[in-house]
């Protein structure tokens, strides 16, 4: 069965579905469009249930792969395959697109078509991003998701969705046009746009620092690390509920993975020289971010600067060269990918209610929407690592990697603990506890089947992961034990 | 004779077409269109052909030379310039501007276009630029009524008139130092070492500024913005299409088949025109609220990109990647015109009878009144900014591999940074289609080949966005089996 082309369909299933949406658009009867889209979120879903069953967990080596020859005369090839480290976030992709084409159903009004095809699209391209062995078509992927992600802001965003849009476009831009450079670079050096010759190239140390730099700036920008954070939380802020899901779960990742698939491999010994940078720029990421969310207003910059602080624990956990931190960091990711996104859409469910993200309009919406509530309180305590949640295992697998490289780093490290759990819950004790604040909340209704559908879905994974995390890290051992072997040789060229 | 078929039917056509208009007038414009339009078409298509013959064919004492680089770009300005006169048919109509002399000038300009990208010899290029730009000075100046349209007509045509001076000057150092106006004479002769140095680099000096000139780079490029804003757009598109295409053709004939061996010293001079062109160009751009005006911004700064696939060809004395680099810019030049086609084939959808969409703001809310003219602009937008997966992309990176490869990592930088900044002014025009609401509510009105042509304008941008190869590699063949490389 695995003659089928899986990550092939996986990309242009739902690329070719969201095209077909586009065409058959119609604003006065979006019912057609929202099925379609249904359907072919389903369906994208459903090619990649192989890629769980059929991986082999004791192989460090690409599978399912497809190599085809696409641009010749740049020697660049359509050339697919997963490993261990991108695995999970194939099918993290195609799971949370089924969620956000759900969250919209009744909520976007206008335009319908133009939405659900933009995230299919949106979809197949990041895909691609996670399950290319071509440094030239990784590249292509990966810009090619601003298109989206920019008109999904502009269009469907809040009341600064322009400034927010452009914000997010031309920060990206700047970060991924520096690396277009480092790709010719590498291309210059070996006639090839393939990643597995690029891993194997031995650089001189300036060329690797400036490498290391110039994909660091692409990558940290989408992670996205302090001080290069400021466009995520306008960003977030003002896309709609939709796009605030695929950011948060998807997008972020795609810079984190590109640290593992590129920065660390290709330029080791400029990672191991600059690690201490990175390691105090993810420290301040978790601690002053962590900090800047507590003050925040309105939940869903809350959740923003949440979400730069996890995501300074993935990049602290890749950077301090262990198994336990490297997986930790991958798990961290997966896990903020569930929790983050319930997280968005848990405010959003709110939002299509009263049209406010402001903590202070609310207050006691737990006497009027019970069920919701319950959820929301699942998804906080995952969102501040409460054991049992995914959000757990992760960290405490970042920050037991982190004590054993360095004691202070690891202290400095657990104040995600404390300082995640009380913006979380300060935030959920202000929105969902006491009296009923007003009589707009007196009126809301709890959630429908719709809702209740999407969530769930997102609590079992949530709580699955938690309590039993072996078949993630099982799957992620021989590839991540393969790149720390390979970063920790040098690739200085030895005749000096 | 049979190569020269193509050019010679050409030639006819336009006479043709001529007689068609004088003897039986006004009633027979729509036969003149016809006949400009499917004769280009089919000289194109015949000029295609032409390309897949890898031996080049000289004619009249060597003077003008049919070989796969000057086919295949002359089937793409001469297609280039049947798909403007579709777009801009109706405009024409509107503005009572649809009339014999347009067409005459315009394939006259064609000719003059042609007689560029074969010439082989400095007379033969002379004549040739001479023979477009003269018809393009005409057809701007078509709308007598309009005194913006006086006004760059008559800018073009002294700045025009300086920088063929300063060409012809040039020209003549060379002739006087070399003592033969055949390019590949003067190849040879320079490379022989005993010329002169100094009069030699005088005369490089001045066939690069005039070069320069034509293609629109910085400094040299004060005329484009007024000439693209002043001219009606139907007459923009005709100036800002095929002649940039043929323009780079025809310096790359006089840079690379005649002063290859002085390649060193021009290759410092367009660093310079290139790394200005790219900066003026994407930065100037972005304070521009006529959407006229900022397309010039944006073909200087293309302009700038093409001049790095042409600058990287030679490196340390070697022209091992010299293919490679000027395909790159032959791929670019081609690229860019197609881009150019679908921009100004959507700004002139939605001009109307007394009213030019020329301001940003015409713009806004296109997506709402049609969306699939808004996708099309959409995907022009992103291919101008270089955004994968539009063919733009294909284009920079190519010329941009082209300018690592020549050790030029700097220029590189600078050409990405710079694109960045212009990508703010593309992103803006699919903002204001995107996330604005329209303030113009009349129906866009269209004839169906235009429709039909324009989507696929657009599809075409995106389709070889994805299937980048055969181009490219038509492109690399053309330059291989063309031109010279010994130095």
């Amino acid at each position: 069965m695995h003659s089928l082309p899986i990550l092939s369909l996986a990309i242009w299933l739902p690329i070719i579905v969201g095209i077909l949406v586009l065409a058959i658009g119609n604003d006065s009867n979006p019912g057609p469009s929202r099925w379609l889209a249904l359907i072919g979120s389903i369906l994208g879903l459903i090619v990649t249930i192989p890629l769980i069953t059929g991986f082999d967990n004791a192989s460090a080596a690409l599978q399912f792969e497809e190599k085809a020859v696409w641009i010749d005369r740049f020697n660049i090839s359509y050339h697919l395959g997963v490993d261990g480290l991108s695995m999970w976030f194939v099918v993290l992709t195609a799971l949370i697109t089924v969620i956000t084409i759900i969250s919209a159903w009744e909520v976007i009004t206008v335009r319908v078509a133009q939405y659900l095809a933009a995230f299919l699209i949106l979809s197949g391209l990041m895909i691609g991003v996670f399950s290319t062995a071509d440094g030239m078509l990784f590249y292509v992927f990966f810009e090619a998701t601003l298109i989206p992600m920019y008109i999904i802001i502009g269009v469907w965003g809040g009341a600064n969705r322009v400034y927010a849009a452009f914000k997010f476009f031309l920060y990206t831009l700047m970060g991924s046009l520096l690396m277009l450079i480092a790709l010719l670079y590498l291309y210059t050096q070996t006639h090839t746009f393939d990643i597995a010759t690029w891993h194997a190239l031995k650089i001189g140390f300036t060329p690797q620092i400036l490498l290391f730099i110039a994909f660091f700036l692409a990558f940290a920008v989408k992670v996205p690390m302090w001080p290069v954070h400021t466009w995520l939380p306008d960003a977030h802020v003002e896309a709609p509920t939709g796009g605030s899901v695929v950011l948060a779960a998807i997008m972020l990742k795609l810079g984190a993975y590109g640290f593992i698939r590129f920065s660390l491999p290709i330029a080791p010994d400029a990672s191991h020289f600059l690690a201490p940078v990175v390691i105090t720029l993810s420290l301040i990421a978790v601690i002053y971010i962590g900090f800047v969310a507590l003050v925040q207003e309105d939940m869903k910059k809350l959740v923003a600067y949440s979400s730069i602080a996890h995501m300074g624990f993935v990049t602290l956990g890749f950077f301090i060269f262990s198994t336990l931190g490297m997986e930790g960091a991958i798990i961290q990711m997966i896990s903020h990918g569930f929790v983050s996104g319930a997280m968005f859409l848990c405010i959003g469910v709110l939002y299509d209610r009263m049209h406010s993200r402001r903590i202070a309009d609310y207050g006691g919406v737990v006497n009027v929407m019970p069920k919701f509530a319950a959820f929301a309180m699942l998804f906080a305590m995952a969102n501040c690592g409460l054991p049992g949640t995914s959000g757990f295992v992760g960290e405490f697998m970042v920050i037991l990697a982190a004590v054993k490289f360095n004691f202070w780093i690891g202290f400095l490290a657990t104040f995600t603990l404390v300082l995640g759990a009380a913006y979380t819950l300060w935030m959920y004790k202000r929105v969902h506890f006491g009296a009923v604040a007003n009589e707009h909340v007196a009126k809301l209704k709890d959630i429908n089947k719709r809702e209740f559908f999407m969530l769930a879905v997102l609590a079992v994974f949530t709580l699955y992961m938690g309590l039993y995390p072996k078949p993630f890290t099982d799957v992620m051992h021989a590839s991540v034990e393969n790149l720390l072997s390979h970063v920790a040789q040098s690739k200085l060229p030895l005749a000096q | 004779m049979s190569a020269l078929l193509p050019d010679g039917l050409l030639m006819l056509m336009v006479v043709v077409a001529w007689l068609n208009d004088t003897i039986f007038g006004v009633k027979s414009r729509h036969t003149t269109y016809l006949i400009s339009v499917v004769s280009a078409i089919v000289v194109g298509v015949w000029f295609a052909f032409q390309a897949l013959d890898p031996t080049p064919h000289y004619y009249f004492t060597r003077m003008y030379v049919v070989d796969p680089f000057a086919s295949a770009m002359k089937a793409v300005v001469t297609l280039g310039f049947a798909v403007s006169i579709i777009y801009s048919r109706k405009y024409l109509e509107d503005r009572d501007l649809f009339r014999g002399d347009f067409f005459l000038l315009g394939l006259f300009s064609l000719l003059g276009q042609c007689v560029m990208i074969s010439g082989n010899n400095f007379l033969t290029l002379y004549l040739g630029l001479e023979l477009m730009s003269l018809s393009l000075y005409a057809v701007i100046a078509l709308r007598k009524d309009s005194p913006q349209a006086n006004e760059s007509a008559m800018k073009y045509y002294v700045l025009g008139a300086l920088a063929s001076g300063f060409l012809l000057y040039g020209i003549s150092m060379l002739y006087g130092a070399t003592g033969s106006l055949e390019l590949n004479e003067v190849a040879k002769a320079i490379a022989t070492g005993r010329i002169n140095d100094a009069v030699l680099l005088f005369g490089v000096i001045f066939v690069v500024a005039g070069v320069a000139f034509k293609m629109g780079a910085v400094p040299f490029h004060m005329w484009v913005p007024d000439v693209y804003q002043g001219a009606p757009t139907a007459m923009t598109l005709l100036t800002g299409g095929g002649p940039k295409a043929a323009a780079f053709a025809w310096g790359l004939r006089f840079l690379v088949m005649a002063l290859l061996p002085l390649a060193v010293d021009w290759q410092e001079m367009l660093v310079i025109l290139a790394a200005l062109s790219l900066i003026v160009g994407n930065v100037t751009g972005i304070v521009q609220k006529n959407i006229k005006r900022m397309l010039a911004y944006s073909a200087i700064s293309n302009m700038g990109f093409v001049l790095l696939g042409m600058l990287a060809g030679v490196v340390d004395g070697k022209a091992d990647g010299a293919a490679n680099a000027y395909s790159s810019a032959m791929f670019y030049s081609i690229i860019y015109l197609l881009t150019t086609l679908g921009t100004f084939g959507v700004v002139m959808l939605l001009a109307r009878k007394d009213f030019e969409a020329e301001t940003l703001d015409d713009f806004k809310g296109l997506n709402q009144r049609s969306p699939v003219f808004a996708f099309v602009m959409m995907i022009m937008m992103f291919s101008l900014a270089g955004i994968p997966p539009m063919v733009g992309f294909y284009a920079k990176l190519a010329v941009l591999e082209a300018t690592m490869n020549a050790g030029l990592t700097w220029l590189a930088v600078l050409a990405v940074l710079s694109s960045l900044v212009g990508a703010f002014y593309y992103l803006r025009i699919v903002k204001l289609m995107y996330f604005d609401a329209p303030t113009d509510a009349s129906p866009i009105v269209a004839d169906n080949l235009k429709r039909a042509l324009l989507a696929f304008n657009g599809l075409a941008v995106l389709v070889l966005g994805i299937v980048p190869g055969p181009l490219m590699n038509a492109c690399l063949a053309a330059i291989t089996h063309t031109l010279p490389f010994q130095l």
